[in-house]
């Protein structure tokens, strides 16, 4: 790559929320702001190869944009209507000193809103703050192009008409729109981390990563929530263990057989920094929620060198807690399997069994329950589990794996 | 900006019947904070979403309302700066009237 392509790389990656974020608070249009922030990145790869990089890459890029959605206006011959619906829709009063204040995070929580549905919020998330295209979202969740393009137009639509407004959530709302926003990050990491469809990957690394740093981003933007260390912790201990959690031929490795040196040490310390953070926020008081938690149980897996030294009590412990917070069947079935270690996995089945209605249609209900049943010598009924999983796992390394454990048994 | 408010209900689960006292209270609480319009026209059913205050918590869906057993029981126009004002009042409306109630903007 050479110096002007990895200065527009890294100004892609440093300035396009910015710059987005910025016009979209200038002109108050989501569409303007697109538009005009694509030709400005478009503008310096010929200008920057010919001129040379700029000093300040974000302010040459933020006025070149400026100027393309101005000239954008004036041909629209619109200019005067555009300003006046600019400053109705868009102005704020001040905020209070010491308030978070980045136009980033206003246009995080527009495309997060939650009058828009998830998959609109996805998309929109990655193309307006993560800058991505749009043929890159559409490959990314397997639709068309065509389709994407539509979800994108008519989720932007809709924050016009109904006037979605760019602004910070008042203070009694502000949790539960973070919340909304981490599961909007939550759910591209995990399409990332446990792709699904047929000729997909098992891990789609670009997606992973792209979550990861979009939640650095609103980490920075909000370094007192604790939710938001949490989910950022608990993606980087997932993901540092994302090589060796598939083996040479595709095939996905249970944390009790992966290779734990294999393990990216870099993550893992970041993490647990995150969530010693959040543990001494607990021990003054504050009451952690789910990611937090998660983090947590997933900072004791990664404190093991070994699957044996694992603190399995600790896990049941922290799974109680999230029972607590989230009663779901999903908790229920992974507190299972801590149980099935402390307890044995007779015990753990008994739990696992009174999930069947809720989990039916889940390959990881039947995963669990056929590797108990194959623990518990109940071979039959073990390989009727297995074929379940199978028919219902959408991960290529996940049906691999199940597909041997299965033949396995005799 | 104004908002049409549409009262939802449902044929085969009717929500309870003595809100009456409640909506008045809601209705005077409107008026006097400013929000209180009454009626007007539409923009496309595209454009709608769907809160239920029923539960914990307000759920808000996007689109209309389709399902044929439920139907319009009734409809407010508020007049909110911007739709994260709108919901705010739309999840306790929902609470008030028992009732689903759906946001739309005018054009």
């Amino acid at each position: 790559m050479s110096d002007v392509e990895e200065a527009i790389t890294r100004a892609h990656h440093d300035e396009w929320a910015r710059v987005v974020a910025a016009l979209t608070r200038r002109f108050g249009d989501l569409d303007i702001a697109e538009e005009a922030a694509s030709e400005a990145f478009a503008t310096a790869v010929e200008r920057w190869r010919a001129d040379g990089v700029p000093p300040n890459p974000g302010a040459w890029l933020t006025t070149t944009a400026n100027r393309k959605a101005i000239d954008r206006i004036r041909r629209e011959n619109k200019r005067d209507d555009k300003h006046r619906e600019a400053q109705m829709t868009y102005d704020d009063p001040p905020e209070p000193v010491g308030a978070i204040d980045d136009d980033r995070l206003r246009l995080i929580f527009t495309c997060c809103h939650p009058a828009l549905a998830m998959e609109a919020r996805v998309a929109l998330t990655l193309r307006m703050v993560g800058g991505l295209t749009v043929p890159e979202i559409a490959r990314a969740f397997l639709v068309q192009g065509t389709t994407m393009e539509r979800r994108i137009t008519r989720a932007k639509a809709k924050i016009k008409a109904a006037r979605i407004p760019y602004r910070m959530p008042s203070a009694d709302d502000l949790p539960a729109r973070v919340s909304g926003v981490l599961a909007v990050l939550f759910l591209v990491f995990n399409e990332g981390y446990l792709a699904s469809g047929p000729d997909t990957d098992p891990v789609r690394h670009e997606l992973t990563t792209e979550a990861i740093r979009l939640t650095c981003l609103i980490r920075a933007l909000l370094p007192q929530d604790g939710e938001v260390a949490g989910l950022l912790a608990l993606m980087l201990l997932t993901d540092a263990r994302r090589t060796a959690r598939i083996s040479a031929n595709g095939e996905l490795v249970p944390l009790d057989e992966q290779d734990r040196g294999a393990w990216d040490a870099e993550l893992i310390a970041e993490g647990h920094r995150l969530v010693r953070e959040r543990l001494a926020a607990a021990a003054s008081g504050a009451t952690p929620g789910r990611y937090q938690i998660l983090a947590a149980i997933n900072a004791v897996h990664t404190s093991a060198r070994d699957i044996r030294d694992t603190d399995w009590s600790q896990v049941l412990a922290l799974y109680d807690q999230l029972v607590r917070l989230d009663p779901s069947p999903i908790i229920a079935l992974n507190r299972a399997i801590a149980v099935a270690e402390l307890d044995g996995p007779e015990v753990a089945l008994a739990i696992v069994d009174r999930l069947a209605e809720a989990l039916a249609g889940y390959h990881a209900y039947h995963a669990t329950r056929a590797d108990l049943l194959r623990r518990l010598g109940q071979s039959q009924q073990s390989r009727a589990a297995y074929d379940r999983a199978i028919e219902l796992a959408g991960n290529t390394g996940e049906t691999a794996y199940l597909t041997r454990r299965r033949d396995q048994l005799q | 900006m104004q908002y049409l408010v549409s009262v939802i209900d449902d044929k085969s689960n009717p929500g309870s019947t003595d809100r009456r006292p409640a909506i008045s209270a809601f209705n005077e609480r409107l008026i006097a904070e400013g929000y209180w319009v009454f009626a007007g026209g539409l923009a496309s059913p595209d454009t709608a979403t769907v809160i239920d205050n029923r539960g914990e918590q307000a759920v808000f869906s996007d689109g209309p309302f389709v399902e044929s057993k439920e139907y319009l029981a009734g409809v407010w126009v508020w007049e909110a700066p911007d739709l994260d004002v709108a919901l705010k009042l739309a999840a306790e409306a929902s609470k008030v009237c028992d009732r689903k109630v759906e946001v739309r903007p005018f054009l």
